[in-house]
């Protein structure tokens, strides 16, 4: 039998989910899968788009690969629109050619309305939805001084956002009386207005704009009703969204009296071969502007068109959480109380800013809706009431007061009902988790992979943390956090211990606080703690057992028992008088010399015996250890920077240097990594690294948490245009707790992803001092900095710690038997082991 | 072939480093030497060659104890070895040889084994 053909109009967000969503399933075998894209891209996250902006790229954003279609045996046309649809034939046109098709589905999503102002066509007038909008802006934005958003919703302050992060003036113009009309009642807008205007953006409601002209100074000049203007250098317009239904209309599907492909239960047009999902669809009257419900209409028609009798749409959730220009807003379900008979708990404290409301069924006993603005930390917990019809506690009203004044009890996940949806972008409701873990997933990770919770939006990972967690609990799996059999706390306790009783050694520690004598697991980490606590040399006689092999010799342990030499190079810049004695010696002791991918060298093949002599002679000629062998800062990498490149805009070179200089002692749970690019070609790879640091024209943007290696993570962006003192004090804070909370051999990627409320939450603390323990973590790594020694130059001065350093302590002339050697390539090298 | 063992000194008890391990060569091989102070006996000495990877590496791991028994972890790939002994938690069928220790004064001696060849008189 021939296969069938389904064809896809759109390759948007919901599109694609409906493509991943179908080919996954038995129908796709008795179909050959073609779809359409208008855009030249695959398929990207729009949600994110505005990181567009902040460094991301089309592949960061990009939902699926090229492959992926290929080996799915989906035919992509990107850049392809399709022009018409023939139903009788069931044939689509596009500018290429034309395709039958058996089911035809339409993704089409919706497009930016613009309002019919009189010179809306001006070339600085831009909407906010494609990357190429982006584009567009971004060029738009050099030279210019000022931007006007038109339109004061979701997507107007984003795109504000947008501006302000090009260097415009930014503006709102809004046509209603306050901001987010829609999510918001008077008071959260007007709360939300007081904050955004303190950040610089400029608000202006109630106006209607009649006229864009040529401006006199500036490039544009908006005229308003009430015979004001304002001057600006472009407009952008986000004053809604249209549902995209050209085609459907012109193939004479039926059309809502605003807009909208009509669809059924089962996202099926009047067409029964044609289907819509997404933003273009309309379900009982309405449109879905969220890529959650998106997504749930892309199941809904997968499992409709295998058959699946029960597969319906009900109808989605639209309540929002996000972060505006850094303000938290929050709207739940019904959040104007237009629910007969509801009734309000109000909380305003316009001296903090923050606002939130309650809507309560007229009996006050379940939540209806909710509004918060300033502080989002409510908002799981509301949205749970509302969306599961949980009883309200008596009191009600401390679910919205703050903690301080009696204090929220918050539900615990115990209180929520199995149906509880805990991830709305999949769908993944408390009985999937359950049964996650009930079929073999041990923790959080395996959840998330089971069942693709929290790999959306990413608002439901506390959530679903705290469900996994108490889960766990219950099945007996005990979430053990302690460090080994030594002693029962994690290290981030260890650390507490040791910081704040003045505990100086690893003996003192485990009699106050374990029990035996320790192992090669806590031992190091204790060790680690102490330095980065105290930072005494770490070969003093009650570190030195505490430490690995690597670091009690102060260099890495070759697969024969030598050693390899690695001398700091900072930021790879080196004299030629430096880098003759480093032959020098490796010639002399007949070392293999290898250039690393670090920026630096490494001389293999000495033994123990050797290395305080020839770390002598490296330190004469200025070298200092590398500390190639500890937990701690290996190299800060840089490229040439704007001393000899001709696209360089900040010097990386010295930055980087200044960068190795400062942080080269510190201790750390894990290695940690930087680097710093002189302009925005990026060649020293710094999102790759812990610390990244890209040059801009006003200063630096900071990167934080990437990851080369075996789980490699692009780092994320943090801060922007920082000054060097910026830069200098956001690094330190970012390390410091770092170092503090750390799980042992955790890489800050892993640390940060495990941090509860991740990046988001890390940049309050850093970047906010949500903590107040900023200044705190700046003196203690100010401390870590003044009392830097190069352990080298301590250990080979010092003849106690020199006695370490034999081979055999009975036999100074032996030489290890087992060391065997060849040469390779000119160089020595170890004999292969025989077997 | 016959044995006969002797008590060689191998070092002093300066030479020791406490909670940790110094190497020392002997007629038998390179032997690893610890020093635990909070134990009683206080000296373990095994074998110095890792039999993972046969190099003479374990002196220079981290000593503790595991459910009460003393061990060294190998620095190179980490199994843990009873200074008791000689056996590998990880994998009971690899066991490296055990040594006796004896505290003469200032001098700590081993015993060793050392095979002859020909017969002694
Ligand atoms: C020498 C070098 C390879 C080279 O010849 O280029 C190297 C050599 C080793 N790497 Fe590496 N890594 C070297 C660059 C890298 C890089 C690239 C970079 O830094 O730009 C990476 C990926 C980037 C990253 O770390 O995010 C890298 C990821 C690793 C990992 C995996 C870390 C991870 O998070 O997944 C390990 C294992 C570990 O640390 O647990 C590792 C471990 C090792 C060890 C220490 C293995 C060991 O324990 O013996 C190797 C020691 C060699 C020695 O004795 O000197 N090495 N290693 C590079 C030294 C750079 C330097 O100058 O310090
Ligand atoms: C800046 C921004 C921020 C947002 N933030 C959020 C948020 O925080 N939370 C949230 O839930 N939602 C958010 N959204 C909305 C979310 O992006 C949409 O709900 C989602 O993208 C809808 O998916 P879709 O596939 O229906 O439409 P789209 O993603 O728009 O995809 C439709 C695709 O179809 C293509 N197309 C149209 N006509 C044709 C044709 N004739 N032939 C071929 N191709 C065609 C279009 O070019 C487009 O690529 C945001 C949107 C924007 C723009
Ligand atoms: S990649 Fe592996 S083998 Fe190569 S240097 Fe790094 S750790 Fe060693
Ligand atoms: S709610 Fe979006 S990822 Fe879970």
């Amino acid at each position: 039998m021939s296969k069938k053909n389904l064809i896809v109009i759109g390759n948007g967000m919901v599109g694609h989910h409906f493509l991943e969503q179908f080919a996954a399933s038995p129908a796709a075998r008795d179909f050959e899968i073609r779809v359409f894209g208008e855009e030249k891209h695959l398929a990207y996250d729009r949600v994110h788009l505005s990181e567009y902006f902040t460094g991301s790229t089309h592949a960061d954003l990009a939902m699926g690969t090229p492959d992926w279609y290929a080996e799915s045996g989906i035919v992509l046309h990107l850049g392809e629109p399709v022009t018409g649809i023939d139903r009788d034939t069931r044939t689509v046109t596009t500018p290429e050619g034309s395709y039958t098709y058996d089911e035809l589905v339409l993704a089409t999503g919706s497009y930016p309305f613009v309002p019919p102002i009189e010179g809306r066509e001006h070339p600085a007038c831009f909407v906010y939805r494609t990357l190429e909008d982006l584009d567009a802006i971004r060029a738009s934005a050099q030279g210019g001084e000022t931007g006007v958003v038109v339109g004061g919703g979701l997507l107007g302050l984003e795109a504000a956002n947008a501006l302000k992060s090009l260097g415009l003036n930014a503006h709102v113009v809004e046509f209603a009386p306050r901001l987010m009309p829609v999510q918001l009642d008077d008071d959260g807008g007007a709360v939300l207005r007081q904050k955004i205007e303190e950040l610089g953006v400029q608000v202006h409601t109630e106006k209607a704009t009649t006229t864009i002209v040529e401006g006199e100074e500036t490039r544009l000049r908006m005229n308003f009703s009430d015979d004001s203007h304002l001057d600006t250098d472009l407009i952008v317009f986000s004053a809604g969204i249209r549902p995209q239904d050209t085609l459907a209309r012109q193939c004479g599907l039926d059309i809502g009296e605003r807009g909208g492909i009509v669809v059924d239960n089962r996202c099926t047009t009047s067409d029964p071969h044609i289907h819509a999902i997404g933003e273009c669809a309309l379900w009982n009257g309405r449109i879905f502007g969220l890529v959650a419900p998106g997504y749930t209409m892309a199941r809904t028609l997968a499992a409709a068109l295998n058959n699946d009798e029960e597969a319906a749409f009900t109808g989605a959730d639209m309540s929002t959480k996000l972060k505006l220009l850094g303000v938290d807003v929050g709207s739940i379900g019904d959040a104007h109380g237009q629910t007969p008979g509801a009734r309000n708990i109000r909380y305003n404290d316009e001296q903090a800013g923050h606002y939130r409301r309650m809507v309560v069924s007229g009996d006050g006993k379940k939540l209806l809706g909710a509004i918060m603005v300033g502080d989002n930390h409510y908002y799981d917990t509301l949205l749970q009431y509302a969306l599961n019809g949980i009883d309200l506690p008596d009191h009600a009203e401390s679910l919205i007061l703050p903690a301080s004044q009696g204090g929220a009890p918050s539900l615990g996940p115990d209180a929520l009902p199995d149906t509880a949806s805990i991830c709305s972008c999949h769908n993944v409701t408390k009985v999937d988790i359950c049964g996650a873990l009930d079929s073999g997933c041990t923790d959080l990770g395996g959840v998330k992979a089971e069942t693709r919770a929290s790999t959306g939006c990413g608002g439901c990972a506390a959530l679903l943390k705290n469900v996994v967690d108490s889960e766990l609990e219950k099945r007996g799996v005990e979430v053990n956090t302690d460090i080994c059999e030594h002693f029962p706390y994690s290290r981030q306790e260890l650390f507490h211990l040791v910081k704040v009783n003045g505990i100086r050694t690893f003996r003192g520690l485990i009699r106050q606080y374990g029990k035996g004598h320790g192992c090669d697991i806590c031992k190091p980490a204790v060790g680690s703690i102490l330095a980065t606590c105290w930072n005494d040399h770490i070969l003093a006689t009650d570190h030195v057992p505490l430490q690995d092999t690597n670091d009690t010799f102060l260099a890495n342990m070759q697969k024969n028992g030598t050693y390899s030499i690695v001398p700091r190079v900072p930021g790879g810049e080196i004299t030629p008088d430096k880098l003759i004695v480093l032959g020098e010696v490796a010639r002399d002791y007949n070392l293999y010399t290898k250039i690393t991918g670090g920026q630096r060298v490494d001389l293999f093949g000495a033994t123990l015996s050797q290395l305080p002599e020839i770390w002598e002679k490296l330190i004469a000629a200025g070298f200092e250890t590398g500390h190639a062998y500890g937990k701690s800062l290996r190299t800060v990498k840089s490229c040439v920077g704007s001393t000899w490149c001709r696209y360089g805009v900040q010097d990386s070179v010295g930055m980087a240097i200044f960068l190795e200089n400062r942080y080269k002692g510190l201790r750390s749970p894990h290695k940690i990594k930087m680097a710093v690019s002189g302009c925005t070609r990026e060649c020293a790879e710094a999102q790759s690294k812990d610390i990244g640091v890209i040059a801009t024209d006003k200063g630096w943007n900071l990167y934080v948490c990437g990851n080369g290696g075996m789980r490699p993570r692009h780092a994320d962006l943090f801060a922007t245009d920082l000054t060097d003192e910026e830069l200098v004090r956001t690094i330190d804070r970012v390390l410091m707790f770092y170092v503090r909370t750390a799980d042992r051999l955790q890489r800050t990627s892993v640390w940060m992803e495990n941090l509860e409320g991740g990046l988001d939450y890390l940049k309050d603390v850093v970047l906010e001092d949500s903590l107040g323990i900023g200044a705190e973590l700046e003196e203690h790594m100010e401390d870590i900095v003044g009392t830097y020694q190069c352990e080298w130059k301590t250990a080979v001065e010092d003849p106690e710690k020199r006695k370490r350093f034999r081979e055999f302590v009975n036999a100074p002339e032996k030489t290890d038997p087992v060391q065997q050697w060849t040469t390779e390539r000119n160089q020595r090298r170890p004999v292969a082991e025989s077997s | 072939m016959k044995t006969r063992t002797r008590w060689d000194a191998v070092c002093e008890v300066s030479d020791l480093i406490p909670d940790s391990g110094i190497a020392v060569w002997t007629e038998d091989g390179p032997v690893a030497l610890f020093y635990l102070p909070d134990r009683l006996p206080a000296l373990f000495a095994i074998s110095h060659t890792d039999p993972f990877s046969g190099s003479n590496v374990l002196a220079r791991g981290i000593t503790g104890d595991l459910n009460g028994e003393p061990v060294v972890a190998s620095p190179l790939y980490k199994q843990h070895f009873s200074l008791r002994s000689g056996e590998c938690l990880e994998d009971p069928s690899v066991q490296v040889p055990v040594y006796r220790v004896l505290l003469d004064g200032d001098r700590v001696r081993l015993e060793i084994s050392v095979a002859r060849s020909e017969v002694a008189a």
